[in-house]
C-alpha cells in the first residue's frame, strides 16, 4: 500500500505517517505488510501506531476535528465548543460519524493559547473559536 | 527590568519567506564570522562564558553541553532543535519559527561547526505542520545561499505525543520508534542519537547563538541576573487581557508581566511552566522570574478569583497521565491515583487520609521517576497543598 524499498526499521514511523496521511487509518494489513518487510514483528509495528495520538488504527472520518482541553483553552470556554461540535456533528469525542464525515477528539494544548480556544481541523489550526464560527467551518468541509 | 529583544529581534521586522529581508539584519554574519575567524573551541568557549542556560525548561549550560558534544568520540555526531513545544500553555517556539525561521537555521550551522557535526534534524511537533512548508522553504533558500555547504538540516515531523519533547524520547522517535525515555547515562552528548554524540537545544536556546557570536559573550553576559544570563520569552495565556509572547531580561518580576504587561486583573493563582511547572498565589507575584527562582520553558497561565484550584491541578494531573510514556511505573501508575484522588475531590468527596496518600505519592514519584515527566509532575500538588491546602480540606466528605 505504501512502497517500502530500501526502508529500514529506523523508517517506521515516517512510514506510518505516510500511510495515515494517504489512507487516514492504519489498517491491520498494512501494519502486518510493513513488518515483513521491514523485518520486524506486528506487535512491535502495532506498538508505534499505537503510541502516537495522531496515528489511527481505525479508520477515521474524512474530516477529522480535535478540539484543545486543556487549562488555557477550557478558561476561554472550550466546553461551548466541545457542545457546539456536539450539535453539528451529532457525535461525541472518540467517535466518528456514521456517514464517515467527521471523526472527533479532544486534544491537548496545540500552542495556540493565546487565541484560545483553538482546535486542529485535519492539519489546519483555527483559533478564537466560537459557536458561530464552528458552525461556518464545519458546514465547509466536504 | 525591562523587555527587551534578543531573540524576537527580528520577528515582525523580516519576511520569513525571503532570506534577503534576513541578509538586511546581519544575517548569517555570525556563521560567516564563526567560519572565518573562530576555531570550534573558541565558539565554545565564547557560549560558556556566555552563561547561556537551556530555554527547554531544565536549564542546563548551553556550552558546556557543546564542549562535552565537541570532545566526544564519534564518526558522526549530530544537531537537533527540539521544535516539540508541547508544555501546556507555551507557543513561544513557534511565534518564533513563523516570524523568524532563518536565526534558528544560522544558530544549527554554527552548533554544528562547532562540535563537529555534518547533520542536524528540527524535531517538530505534528501540531505546527503548518510550519513545515515555511521552514522547509527557509532551509533551501539557505542552502541556495551557500550557508550550509558545510551542514545539512531536516526537518522530522512528530506524530502527537508531549514526551516526545523529552530529549531521550524525542531521539527514539526520530529513530521511528515508540517515544519512550531512555535510562540515562550515557548522556546525549556522549551518546545520543542513533548511539553518536548528540546536542539536543531548544528553539529559543539557539535563537541566541548568532547575537552571542557576534556581539561576544561579555554584552550578553552583563544582561540578567547572577545565574540566568539573557532574556527569556514567555508566553502568557489565560485570565489576561493581552495574551501573547513578552521577551523580558531574566530577573524581571513576575508581576510586570502578569499585570503590567499582558493586563490581568483580580489574579488568583498563576501556573509557571505549564502542567510540570509550579502552581503560586497572587501574593507572590513578587517573584522574579528566573532559573534561580521560577521559570521553566516560561508559560505563564494565569487564574483569575472566579477559578477553582482543585480543578486546575485534577485538569494538569489529568494531562500528565495520558501524556505518561508508560515506561516507568512510579509516573504510569502514581499519575492515575493522583488524577482519581483529586476527581473525587473536585466533586466534594474526598477523604480524610487522600492529603496524606497524594503527599506520599508525590515524594516517591519525585524520587522514583525515570523522567522529568514523573519527577516533576507531582508540582501541582505539592504546591496547591502548601498554598491552598484549605480548598482541599473543605472538600473532604462529612459523615
Ligand atoms: C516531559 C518533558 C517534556 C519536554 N518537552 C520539551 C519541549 O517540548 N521542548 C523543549 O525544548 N524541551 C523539552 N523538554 C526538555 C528537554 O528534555 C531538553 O532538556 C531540552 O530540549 C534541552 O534543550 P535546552 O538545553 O536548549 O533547553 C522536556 C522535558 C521533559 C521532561
Ligand atoms: S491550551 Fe489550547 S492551545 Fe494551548
Amino acid at each position: 500500500m505504501i512502497p517500502t524499498q530500501g526502508k529500514k526499521q529506523e523508517d517506521l514511523l515516517i512510514l506510518l505517517e505516510e500511510a495515515q496521511n494517504k489512507l487516514g487509518y492504519l489498517p491491520e494489513e498494512l501494519m502486518a505488510e510493513l513488518a515483513k518487510s521491514l523485518d520486524m514483528s506486528i506487535s512491535d509495528v502495532y506498538g508505534v501506531a499505537t503510541f502516537y495520538s495522531f496515528l489511527s488504527t481505525k479508520p477515521q472520518g474524512r474530516n477529522v476535528i480535535r478540539i484543545c482541553k486543556c487549562l488555557p483553552c477550557l478558561l476561554k470556554n472550550a466546553q461551548a465548543i466541545i457542545e457546539s461540535v456536539e450539535r453539528e456533528t451529532g457525535i461525541k469525542p472518540g467517535e466518528t460519524a456514521p456517514d464517515g464525515k467527521f471523526s472527533f477528539e479532544l486534544t491537548n494544548c496545540i500552542g495556540a493559547c493565546d487565541e484560545a480556544p483553538a482546535m486542529m481541523l485535519n492539519n489546519e489550526v483555527h483559533v478564537n473559536l466560537t459557536p458561530g464560527k464552528i458552525s461556518q467551518i464545519l458546514k465547509a468541509c466536504k | 527590568m525591562p523587555e527587551k529583544w534578543i531573540v524576537l529581534r527580528n520577528c515582525g521586522v523580516i519576511d520569513p519567506k525571503r532570506i534577503t529581508t534576513y541578509l538586511d539584519r546581519d544575517g548569517f554574519k555570525a556563521l560567516k564570522k564563526a567560519l572565518a575567524e573562530m576555531p570550534p573551541e573558541q565558539i565554545i568557549e565564547e557560549i560558556k562564558v556566555s552563561g547561556l542556560r537551556g530555554r527547554g525548561g531544565a536549564g542546563f549550560p548551553c556550552g558546556l553541553k557543546w564542549e562535552l558534544a565537541r570532545k566526544a568520540q564519534g564518526d558522526e555526531k549530530y544537531v537537533i532543535c527540539n521544535a516539540d513545544e508541547g508544555e501546556v500553555g507555551t507557543f513561544k517556539d513557534r511565534y518564533i519559527l513563523e516570524r523568524d525561521p532563518f536565526t534558528l537555521i544560522e544558530a544549527m550551522a554554527i552548533a554544528g561547526y562547532a562540535i563537529g557535526a555534518k547533520r542536524g534534524y528540527i524535531y517538530l511537533r505534528a501540531e505546527y505542520h503548518h510550519l513545515l512548508d515555511l521552514l522547509g522553504k527557509a532551509i533551501s533558500q539557505a542552502r541556495e545561499k551557500g550557508f550550509l555547504d558545510h551542514f545539512e538540516i531536516a526537518i522530522h515531523e512528530g506524530a502527537g505525543s508531549y514526551i516526545c519533547g523529552e530529549e531521550s524520547a524525542l531521539m527514539e522517535s526520530i529513530e521511528g520508534k515508540r517515544g519512550e525515555v531512555r535510562y540515562r547515562p550515557p548522556f546525549p552528548p556522549s551518546r545520543g542519537l542513533w548511539g553518536k554524540p548528540t546536542i539536543i537545544n531548544n528553539v529559543e536556546t539557539l535563537m541566541n547563538i548568532p547575537q552571542v557570536i557576534l556581539n561576544g559573550a561579555h554584552w550578553f553576559n552583563q544582561i540578567g541576573t547572577e545565574r540566568s544570563k539573557g532574556t527569556k520569552v514567555f508566553s502568557v495565556s489565560g485570565d489576561v487581557k493581552k495574551p501573547g509572547v513578552y521577551e523580558l531580561v531574566l530577573g524581571s518580576q513576575l508581576r510586570e508581566l502578569v499585570m503590567d504587561l499582558a493586563l490581568a486583573e483580580k489574579v488568583k493563582i498563576i501556573q509557571v511552566g505549564g502542567a510540570t511547572g509550579r502552581i503560586i498565589p497572587y501574593d507572590m507575584i513578587d517573584t522574579p522570574l528566573s532559573f534561580e527562582t521560577i521559570l521553566g520553558a516560561g508559560a505563564i497561565t494565569v487564574f483569575d478569583e472566579s477559578r477553582d484550584i482543585i480543578d486546575i491541578v485534577h485538569r494538569t494531573i489529568e494531562f500528565l497521565a495520558e501524556e505518561c510514556c508508560g515506561k516507568c511505573a512510579p509516573c504510569r501508575e502514581g499519575t492515575e491515583v493522583m488524577a482519581e484522588i483529586l476527581e473525587r475531590f473536585s466533586c466534594g468527596e474526598g477523604v480524610e487520609r487522600d492529603i496524606g496518600v497524594l503527599e506520599e505519592l508525590s515524594n516517591a514519584m519525585m524520587l522514583s521517576s525515570l523522567c522529568g515527566l514523573g519527577q516533576a509532575a507531582p508540582n501541582p500538588v505539592v504546591d496547591s497543598l502548601q498554598y491552598f491546602r484549605s480548598a482541599y480540606e473543605s472538600r473532604i466528605r462529612k459523615n
